[in-house]
C-alpha cells in the first residue's frame, strides 16, 4: 500500500521521512526514561553513577530479587487492589442504579436531582479534602480503607452516572414496554435486560474508576497513617524517601510497581485507550 | 424502584457536596480541627492567602502550567494526531507509545523524572556533562525546578489530547481533502483551513481539560518537588496540602480550598457558556 492509492484523511502532505523522524524522536523521549528506571535497576549505584543510559555491566537481579521476596512490595500492591476492587464495584453498582430511575422512572423532580449529582463534575475535589478529612474522621473511617473507597465512590459518581444515562438512553425503549407485558418488573427488567446490555458502558466505567483509584494520592495520603494500609503511591514515595539516594532499589522498585498497569494496558490497550478518552469526550 | 436512587444521593451529599459546603463555612474561622470551629475571623484567612507571596507564587505556576499546557502541549499533541491520523506500518504502535505516560500514575511518573533530574546519578546531567557542563540539580534550584516541572507536564499529558484529536480528525469528511487538493491547496492551507476549523468542537474540549487540569495539578508535584526549593514550586492545590492539610489550619486551608473553587467553577461555566455554546 501506498501513500498515493489510499488518498489520506488528512493530506498534509508530509514527506514520510520526516514523519517518521518525528515520531522516532518523540518516541525516544517517551520511552528512554522509562528504559533507563527499568535498566537502572539492575544496575549498582556505582555503575548506575557512571552509566545511567546504557545496559548493565552486570545484571543486578538481587535489586529486584529482594524486593519481590520482602513483604513490603507485595502488601501496597494488595491495599491497592483492594481499594480499587471496592471503589470499582460500588461505583458501578450505586451509580448504574441511580442512572436507570433518571432514564425510566418519571418522578418530580427528577430533572433536579439530576443536576445537582452532576454538579460534581465540576468541583474540584482538592477543595473538599480539608472537610473531608475531618468528616471522615468523626465517622471513625481514619486509617481504614473504606476511609479511601467511599470518598472516591464519591467523586467519581457524577462521571459514572452520566455515562450510564447516556448509554441507557440510547436502548430501545420497546425493550421496556415487552419487559413489562411478560410481567417482568423494574427490578428484573434492571438486572436481566439492562445489565446484560450494557456490558460495553460497564467495562468504561470500570476502567475508569479503577484507574482513578489505582493512581490515586491525595485521598489516601490525608485518609491513612499507617503504612501497613499504604497503597502503593504512598508505599513508594515512603520507599523513596527512606532510601533517598539509593537510585538503583528505587528504580527497581518503580519498575516492579509500575509492571502490572504497563503488562494491563498492553494487554487491554484497545478497552482502555477507549474507555479512559470516551470517559472525558461524553462528558 | 426509587430505592435505586439514595445511596447515591446520600454518598454525594454526605462526601462531596457538604464539604463542599463546609470549605466555605470553615474559611471564615481559625481552627486546628478539634472541637467546632469558633474562631470567627471573617475574611482574615482570605487576606492572609492574598497577601502571601509563596501563594502568589503558586498562582503564577499554575499559570505557567495552562500556557505552556496550552502553547506546546497542544500543538505538540495535533502535529502527532495529524502524522498518525492514517493508518500506515507502527501507526498503533506509536499511539500507545505516546499514551502510554497518561496511563502511568503522576507519583510513578513523577519519581521516574526525578531520576531523570537527579544531579548525581540522573541521566540529564550526564546529558549535559557530554558537553562539559558541572553536575547540575535543577530540581534543587529555583531558577529551573519548575521549567523542569513544566516538561514533565508536557511529557505526561501530551498522549491524551493526541488520542482525542485523532479521534476528532477522523470525524473529519475526507471529501473536503479531495476537494481542496482539486482545487490546488498547499498542505498548510489545507491544515490551517480545513483540518482546524473542523476539529474545533474537539480542540474546544481538550483547551477544556487542558486548563481545569492544569488548575488542579498537585500528584506530579509531590514526587518531584514537593513545592521547594524555598516554596517556589507549588501550585493552589500542593500549596493547600502544605500549609493546610499538613500544619492542620483548618480554616486557611479551607481558603486556599475556596480559590481554587471559584476559578474552577468560575472558568467551567464561563467556558462551557462563552466557548462552548455551540458544542
Amino acid at each position: 500500500m501506498t501513500e498515493a492509492d489510499s488518498p489520506s484523511a488528512v493530506t498534509v502532505v508530509v514527506h514520510p521521512v520526516f514523519r517518521q523522524a518525528v515520531l522516532l524522536i518523540v518516541a525516544a523521549l517517551v520511552l528512554i526514561p522509562l528504559i533507563a528506571t527499568a535498566l537502572g535497576g539492575f544496575k549498582t549505584l556505582g555503575s548506575l553513577r557512571v552509566d545511567p543510559f546504557g545496559l548493565p555491566a552486570h545484571w543486578e537481579w538481587r535489586n529486584y530479587w529482594d524486593i519481590l521476596a520482602g513483604a513490603r512490595y507485595w502488601r501496597q500492591m494488595g491495599n491497592s487492589l483492594v481499594i480499587a476492587t471496592l471503589t470499582v464495584v460500588l461505583t458501578v453498582t450505586v451509580s448504574a442504579m441511580a442512572a436507570f430511575v433518571f432514564v425510566h422512572v418519571r418522578f418530580f423532580g427528577s430533572g433536579f436531582l439530576l443536576n445537582y449529582l452532576l454538579l460534581g463534575l465540576l468541583f474540584p475535589a482538592a477543595t473538599a479534602i480539608l472537610p473531608l478529612f475531618i468528616k471522615i474522621r468523626d465517622l471513625g473511617l481514619l486509617d481504614t480503607y473504606w476511609g479511601v473507597v467511599l470518598p472516591q465512590v464519591a467523586f467519581g459518581l457524577a462521571s459514572s452516572i452520566l455515562l450510564f444515562r447516556n448509554y441507557f438512553r440510547g436502548l430501545p425503549d420497546d425493550l421496556f414496554e415487552a419487559a413489562l407485558i411478560d410481567g417482568c418488573g423494574y427490578f428484573g427488567f434492571f438486572r436481566h435486560i439492562v445489565l446484560p446490555l450494557s456490558r460495553p458502558i460497564l467495562a468504561t466505567v470500570a476502567v475508569i474508576t479503577f484507574v482513578h483509584s489505582w493512581n490515586g494520592y491525595l485521598l489516601p495520603l490525608v485518609v491513612l497513617n499507617r503504612d501497613a494500609l499504604y497503597p502503593w503511591p504512598l508505599g513508594i514515595m515512603a520507599f523513596q524517601g527512606e532510601f533517598s539516594t539509593d537510585w538503583h532499589l528505587i528504580l527497581a522498585f518503580i519498575t516492579l510497581t509500575i509492571l502490572p498497569a504497563i503488562a494491563i494496558f498492553f494487554a487491554a490497550q484497545r478497552h482502555i485507550v477507549a474507555g479512559l478518552t470516551s470517559g472525558s469526550l461524553k462528558g | 424502584m426509587l430505592l435505586f436512587l439514595p445511596p447515591a444521593l446520600v454518598l454525594f451529599t454526605l462526601l462531596v457536596a457538604l464539604p463542599m459546603a463546609e470549605a466555605g463555612w470553615y474559611s471564615f474561622f481559625r481552627w486546628n480541627g478539634y472541637g467546632s470551629p469558633s474562631e470567627f475571623v471573617g475574611l482574615r484567612n482570605f487576606r492572609l492567602l492574598l497577601d502571601n507571596a509563596d501563594f502568589r507564587t503558586a498562582l503564577l505556576n499554575n499559570g505557567l502550567i495552562i500556557v505552556v499546557s496550552l502553547l506546546v502541549q497542544l500543538p505538540l499533541a495535533l502535529g502527532l494526531a495529524v502524522l498518525l491520523a492514517d493508518r500506515f506500518r507502527g501507526t498503533n504502535a506509536y499511539r500507545l507509545i505516546f499514551f502510554l505516560p497518561y496511563v502511568l500514575a503522576e507519583i510513578a511518573a513523577g519519581l521516574i523524572w526525578r531520576f531523570v533530574y537527579d544531579g548525581d546519578y540522573g541521566l540529564l546531567t550526564k546529558i549535559l556533562g557530554a558537553f562539559g557542563a558541572a553536575a547540575v540539580h535543577v530540581l534543587a534550584e529555583p531558577d529551573t525546578a519548575m521549567s523542569a516541572i513544566l516538561i514533565v507536564v508536557v511529557w505526561k499529558y501530551f498522549g491524551f489530547h493526541m488520542i482525542l484529536y485523532i479521534a476528532g480528525l477522523q470525524q473529519i469528511d475526507r471529501t473536503l481533502y479531495e476537494a481542496a487538493r482539486i482545487d490546488g491547496a498547499t498542505a498548510w492551507q489545507t491544515f490551517t483551513r480545513i483540518t482546524v476549523p473542523m476539529l474545533g468542537p474537539t480542540i474546544r474540549l481538550s483547551v477544556f481539560f487542558s486548563i481545569l487540569g492544569s488548575l488542579q495539578l498537585f500528584d506530579l508535584i509531590m514526587p518531584l518537588t514537593k513545592g521547594g526549593p524555598s516554596n517556589s514550586t507549588h501550585t493552589m492545590v500542593s500549596y493547600l496540602y502544605n500549609f493546610g492539610v499538613t500544619r492542620m489550619q483548618i480554616g486557611f486551608g479551607s481558603a486556599v480550598g475556596v480559590v481554587l473553587f471559584v476559578i474552577c467553577v468560575g472558568f467551567a461555566f464561563g467556558y462551557k457558556r462563552l466557548v462552548m455554546r455551540d458544542d
